[in-house]
């Protein structure tokens, strides 16, 4: 048997082996590959910083624990870079457990800004059910939609409301998506139908689908995808975080699947499987 | 206490990680048991989380509370109870009115967003000067753009053969649709390889304590 037959033949394992090597080295090691900043990165970080001085701002946690590790990191970053910029921000989720990804990131970002007050600074609403139905709702009535906080403290009560009715009463969303209800929808309705910026963070998945929309009509301002956008963003804010660490890791493993899917197709050449007939 | 609460925790996520990893070299009882854990937990984690966490504050506690005032929530609460009937072959028909009322609603309320925003937006933008432009890179992109969105739909054309020049347009249409499919897949890889990493950094920062989580 040939060396290309053999590698043809290799156990899968070996290449899972391969992969979590791959992973964990640079977790241990950093290797600091270089990170270019994308132009949907810069955008999402351009309207942040260039908003008004005492900015309304909603955030959107439309993820659960399954995809925690792509998205937190860009959920942590624009709460770090709201809060340095002292805007006051809303948090709301369509997925029932983005109420607990709020809180934790939330809590993460307490340890660099002890001094921003629940209720003053941010609030969390929340979960509700109905994606756009939702989202239609917070359009015209916030209240509506969320009468009470997530610890079910009524709306009235919260400083932070008291100028909010509905979403043209905040200067841009940012939705953190990982499916359906997510940002495709805050793009329909939110900017599309009562015509507030929206910008966002989504799964690798999700990317491709969602990019049609970083159009000249800025249905969707600019999109952070999956780890690497994560990362860019907390090179631009200048706080290196779990994302930008990760990164090493992330093309390392890609080298190691390119490799084989290199070996792959010239082993598929050189045995000569491409004349078998396919069925 | 409470640390002691945390470690063990720490150590069962530790545990029950490597028992999914289990399966990467072949199927085993302890991938099984890790598998049917999760299902379980899952399950009992959602009902009640749906009961204390949507029902009560949306239906329950405004019910009790006002009931006059939140009338309108019985018609829901009857509706949601016609979706349970699917439990019981007899009646499960009847849970058929609450879908279509859904199913109705949603449609009824996305025709228009998902057309306005789908179609009618995403065509506006595609339609445009392709000799107007900054530089030769935008002109360019404007180029790929409007043949890549022609022969793309092209392709999709079904009621003329695809001979001759339309055959052509649409051969160049599977080009752009295979590039946009790598470009999926990369992406996907991407996101798998991500969620390998976010258990690694718990393997080695909260379990081991050799990198900082």
């Amino acid at each position: 048997m040939g060396f290309f037959e053999k590698l043809m033949k290799i156990d899968r394992r070996i290449i899972f082996l391969l992969i979590f090597i791959g992973v964990a080295i640079p977790l241990l090691v950093a290797f600091n590959f270089k990170l270019e900043i994308t132009q949907p990165v810069r955008e999402v970080y351009n309207l942040i910083e260039d908003a008004d001085d005492g900015a309304y701002v909603l955030l959107s946690f439309d993820y659960g624990p399954s995809t925690k590790p792509e998205i937190q990191p860009m959920a942590i970053s624009i709460l770090k870079h709201a809060f340095e910029r002292d805007y006051k921000v809303v948090c709301s989720a369509l997925w029932p457990m983005g109420v607990l990804m709020c809180s934790e990131a939330i809590a993460s970002v307490k340890k660099e800004y002890p001094d921003i007050e629940y209720g003053v600074d941010y609030v969390n609403l929340g979960y509700k059910a109905g994606g756009r139905v939702t989202i239609t709702l917070m359009g015209k009535n916030i209240r509506k939609a969320f009468p009470t906080d997530a610890a079910n403290k009524p709306i009235s009560e919260i400083p932070i409301m008291n100028n909010i009715r509905n979403l043209t009463n905040f200067d841009f969303i940012v939705g953190f998506s990982s499916g359906d209800p997510g940002l495709k929808q805050w793009i329909q309705v939110g900017h599309d139908t009562f015509g507030v910026p929206v910008a966002g963070g989504s799964t690798a998945v999700q990317f491709p689908s969602l990019s049609p929309y970083l159009n000249k009509e800025n249905q969707l301002v600019g999109l952070l995808g999956g780890l690497k956008g994560a990362a860019e963003y907390e090179k631009l804010i200048a706080s290196p975080g779990s994302a930008i660490k990760g990164m090493d890791a992330q093309s390392i493993a890609h080298l190691v699947i390119i490799i084989f899917i290199a070996i792959g197709n010239i082993g598929y050449f050189v045995t000569g499987k491409y004349k078998e007939k396919r069925i | 206490m409470n640390f002691i609460m945390d470690r063990i925790g720490v150590w069962m996520g530790a545990a029950l990680t490597f028992a999914i990893f289990s399966f990467l070299y072949k199927d085993n009882p302890i991938y099984k048991i890790a598998e049917q854990i999760f299902v379980g937990i899952s399950a009992g984690y959602w009902f009640i989380y749906t009961i204390f966490n949507i029902l009560k504050p949306n239906l329950f506690q405004p019910l009790i509370s006002d009931f006059n005032n939140n009338t309108l929530l019985v018609l829901p609460a009857i509706l949601g109870i016609f979706m349970l009937c699917r439990l019981i072959p007899n009646i499960g028909w009847i849970s058929r009115y609450a879908i279509s009322l859904v199913v109705g609603t949603t449609a009824g309320l996305a025709l228009i967003q998902t057309l306005q925003s789908d179609v009618i937006s995403q065509m506006s933008v595609t339609i445009l000067n392709p000799f107007a432009g900054a530089n030769a890179a935008v002109i360019l992109g404007k180029w790929i753009l409007l043949i890549g969105t022609t022969t793309g739909i092209i392709y999709f054309f079904f009621s003329k053969k695809h001979t001759g020049v339309f055959g052509g347009a649409a051969k160049i249409g599977i080009v752009f649709l295979m590039i946009s499919f790598g470009a999926a897949f990369g992406y996907t890889v991407m996101a798998r390889i991500s969620l390998l990493i976010g258990r690694l950094n718990f393997l080695m920062g909260e379990w081991l304590g050799i990198i900082q989580p």
